[in-house]
């Protein structure tokens, strides 16, 4: 058997297993530490060393515009006369039960207090994907923060900064490259199935029951459906 | 001599043995006794459905009457377990529906149940009386309407806090007229509304009907109605517990209330409205469990209500009941054994409520009998730990959560080993500890030292290295669940103690320093024990063995491998072909 000292597994690990664990189920941190690390100069994000599902989406122009000043004042927490935004959270923590998370949350929006707390936990699958997940809706702020955590949780990731693994087979991954693009759709309350991004970000979070990534062939008939129920109910 | 007693007494005897414990032991006398105790024995629990597998069971004994089972780990309550992890009931539907025809019980914990399970369960024990279900997950609403509409003589129904798809209400209207058997009916978790009057008639025809625990869409103005035909309850969860202000609305629910002389358990409080709280001031002096724990009401209302409730032995609240509600409590309630407060903000670092240690402090000086307590704050002393420890000797259950991990003695900015310690070493009796704050090897140590009787722990986001865990495998003899998430663990404590993994019940270990190495030497070396690495972002074996795992459980069994894993857990029993591109790997380089 390998021995291995010390300090040769301190240097491995960096104890990066050992830190704060932000995100999503399965790792992919994707909060305040992230946009500081994977932001350049201009505000936009790349993603190193991972490929990524091209994700469908529109974003107006406007939403554009919010998430690029609240990215600013994430990293830079200029404003002091702003309380400083909520810590990112912790997977699993405090230890809350999903249960009586969603259930605070039902009460507290029907008593319409301030929001930024309690959780909304919706399933996601992706078409040729093996497995479900279940994302908390509450933690994110924006389309683009979802998008982003989306990408990272579909998409391969890497061990200890040596080359790739990948989870799916090889005809399954090509399969994702080369085939259409991904479009994420939801089912709302209704039990309707439309694309995500059609609506403001807290209706939508309002009303998501569950999240599927389809293939970009399977999701055509969607966009005039979501556009025609925006306007019935308008 | 043992031998001379004919079957039939020694079967008498035994039926008067109903804990598990004092079974087993008697099957351990010899050969005649463990077959009379084997073919006698009608209440099985299986705290982990792998240990096991339905056939040995059934095989060992044939005729059990009442089956409890728990699937998934405790961690999967807090979002921990991927799904799809596994869990199922079906393998054990489907074998008890051949081998135990006149099986009555079933209770489940955190397992995956379907429709089709319950629509199978509803045709095959023509004695079903008892169901339970408590954090499960995996059927709709139309798995329930088999389960009223075919056991003809249900008791219990319990959905607990289970996630049900809720397709409509219409389930509860499948109970037959000529159903008169229920005793404890509990459909909190439920969305949708079902039919009142459908409801409303149940009640009435159920004269046995202890328990009721309606779901939040029963409104508030209609409770009168079901507690005037079913003054025997004994434990009431309303429905929302809210409407508009008005007179009428009060005086019918407090003359209904007034009526309820058995009721001893209230909870539900949805969406509470305060000025409604005094309508059950009349059996208040009654309550001896109170859940509050979704009440969003505030002092002085909480505490004013509370504080009627003299006889009190547990308390579940939110907390909003702050320390003035709980130094109240603890001048009032001098019968209350079990403290639960919940967080109303969970993620708000500096929350907008003055819950402190003092709250929790005040209730340990005032309250003799307190022994369990799970209680979320956002600052903590080794003071305060250390009087709370003095204070109550006879602690059972103590679980505190810091809401900021890693957070000191806020005081003294010193880690909090000195106040857990203190815990420990003065609590003897001490059964379940969570811990959480600042806490270095130190605090193990003393819990290796002095926690003898300590049956499961719960350590996030401590220690300094392996000697932590080590303390805690070679000194707490009676661990049997041991959960541990973002601590600096790794492979030398866990290879060192491997055999004591055997006398336990599972492991759980998340985002610490294990590597694939040691999970697969770990499996190698000890062959009953199931050694499972969930890695969702792919095969362990795609980094270098020194890489570490996502996540681990570990966990006895006869049953060997389990052979429902998904993509994402990957055993490391030899014996099972392996999925790894690698083959085979030197042992050693």
């Amino acid at each position: 058997m390998t021995m291995i000292s010390e300090e040769h597994k301190k240097e491995k690990l960096g104890f990066e297993e050992t830190e704060l664990r932000l995100g999503l189920p399965g790792g992919g941190g994707i909060f305040n530490e992230d946009l500081v690390k994977n932001t350049n100069a201009n505000g936009k994000r790349w993603y190193t060393e991972t490929v990524d599902l091209k994700l469908n989406f529109a974003l107006k122009e406007t939403e554009k515009g919010e998430n690029l000043q609240k990215e600013k004042s994430l990293i830079s927490c200029s404003n002091d006369s702003v309380k400083p935004p909520p810590k990112a959270q912790v997977v699993g923590w405090p230890p809350v039960r999903s249960f009586r998370k969603n259930i605070m949350a039902v009460q507290k929006s029907s008593s319409e207090e301030g929001g930024g707390g309690a959780a909304t936990f919706v399933k996601v699958s992706t078409d040729g994907a093996p497995y479900l997940r279940k994302v908390d809706l509450n933690m994110y702020k924006s389309y683009q923060d979802l998008y982003c955590a989306l990408g990272k949780l579909f998409t391969m990731g890497k061990c200890d900064s040596q080359g790739m693994m990948d989870f799916m087979n090889e005809s399954t991954l090509m399969d994702l490259l080369n085939g259409s693009d991904f479009v994420p759709t939801y089912e709302d309350k209704d039990g309707d199935w439309m694309l995500v991004g059609d609506v403001p970000w807290k209706m939508f979070v309002g009303s998501c029951k569950r999240l599927r990534i389809m293939k970009g062939t399977e999701a055509i008939g969607l966009a005039p459906r979501a556009m025609e129920k925006c306007k019935n109910r308008s | 001599m043992a031998q001379s007693f004919p079957e039939d007494v020694l079967e008498h005897v035994f039926s008067f043995l109903n804990h598990d414990r004092d079974r087993n032991a008697v099957s351990l006398v010899c050969k005649s006794w463990y077959d009379i105790e084997r073919l006698s024995r009608r209440r099985i629990f299986i705290g982990n459905c792998y240990a096991v597998s339905p056939e040995i069971v059934i095989r060992r004994f044939p005729d059990v009457r009442a089956v409890e089972l728990k699937g998934k780990p405790h961690f999967a309550d807090f979002n921990l377990v991927p799904e799809g992890w596994g869990g199922y009931v079906y393998p054990w539907v489907v074998s008890m529906a051949g081998a135990y025809p006149w099986l009555e019980e079933i209770k489940l914990k955190r397992m995956v149940v379907t429709d089709e399970n319950l629509e199978l369960i509803s045709k095959s024990f023509k004695n079903f009386t008892v169901l339970v279900l408590l954090s499960c997950e995996g059927f709709t609403t139309d798995g329930l309407a088999y389960i009223a509409a075919n056991c003809r003589n249900l008791r219990e129904l319990d959905l607990g806090e289970s996630e049900v798809e809720d397709l409509s209400g219409h389930w509860l209207s499948h109970f037959p007229d000529n159903c008169t058997s229920l005793v404890s009916l509990n459909i909190s978790c439920l969305g949708s509304e079902v039919s009142f009057s459908a409801l409303e008639r149940l009640v009435a025809r159920c004269p046995n009907l202890k328990t009721l625990r309606l779901n939040r869409a029963v409104p508030l103005e209609k409770l009168p109605n079901l507690l005037c035909r079913a003054p025997q309850l004994v434990e009431l969860g309303t429905g929302a517990y809210s409407a508009e202000i008005q007179s009428d609305i009060f005086s019918n629910l407090s003359e209904a209330f007034l009526g309820c002389k058995q009721l001893k358990g209230l909870s539900g409080f949805w969406d509470v409205v305060p000025a409604y709280l005094p309508a059950m001031y009349s059996v208040c002096s009654q309550i001896t469990s109170l859940n509050l724990s979704y009440a969003t009401a505030q002092n002085p209302d909480l505490v004013q209500f509370v504080s009627q409730c003299g006889n009190l032995q547990r308390l579940w609240v939110l907390d909003y009941i702050e320390d003035v509600g709980l130094e109240a409590l603890a001048a009032a309630c001098k019968d209350l054994q079990e403290l639960r407060v919940f967080p109303s903000d969970p993620y708000d670092a500096e929350g907008n409520v003055t819950l402190t240690e003092q709250g929790l402090v005040a209730v340990s000086e005032g309250c003799p009998k307190l022994q369990s307590v799970l209680y979320f704050c956002r600052q903590m002393s080794n003071a305060a730990l250390v009087a709370i420890a003095r204070n109550r000797p006879n602690m059972i259950r103590f679980r505190l959560c810091i809401i900021e991990p890693r957070a000191p003695d806020y005081l003294t900015l010193e880690p909090l080993d000195a106040g857990f310690g203190a815990i420990v070493e003065n609590c003897k009796e001490l059964l379940r500890l969570s811990m959480s704050g600042l806490l270095t090897d130190r605090v193990f140590e003393y819990i290796g030292t002095h926690a003898k009787k300590l049956e499961m722990l719960s350590i996030a986001f401590a220690g300094d290295s392996d000697l932590g865990l080590h303390h805690v495998l070679s000194g707490c003899e009676s661990l049997r669940k041991l959960e541990i998430r973002d601590c600096p663990f790794g492979d030398k404590a866990l290879l060192a103690n491997a055999t004591k993994l055997e006398t336990m019940r599972s492991l759980w270990m998340s985002s610490c320093s294990v590597s694939f190495g040691a999970c697969k030497l770990l499996g190698q070396k000890m062959p009953r024990l199931n050694v499972e690495v969930i890695n969702e972002r792919g095969p362990p074996d795609s980094g270098p063995e020194d890489c570490p795992v996502e996540k681990l459980y570990v966990y006895r069994t006869i049953a060997g491998p389990r052979v429902d894993m998904p993509g994402f857990v990957w055993t490391m029993d030899e014996r099972v072909s392996s999925r790894f591109s690698r083959a085979t790997e030197g042992h050693g380089d």
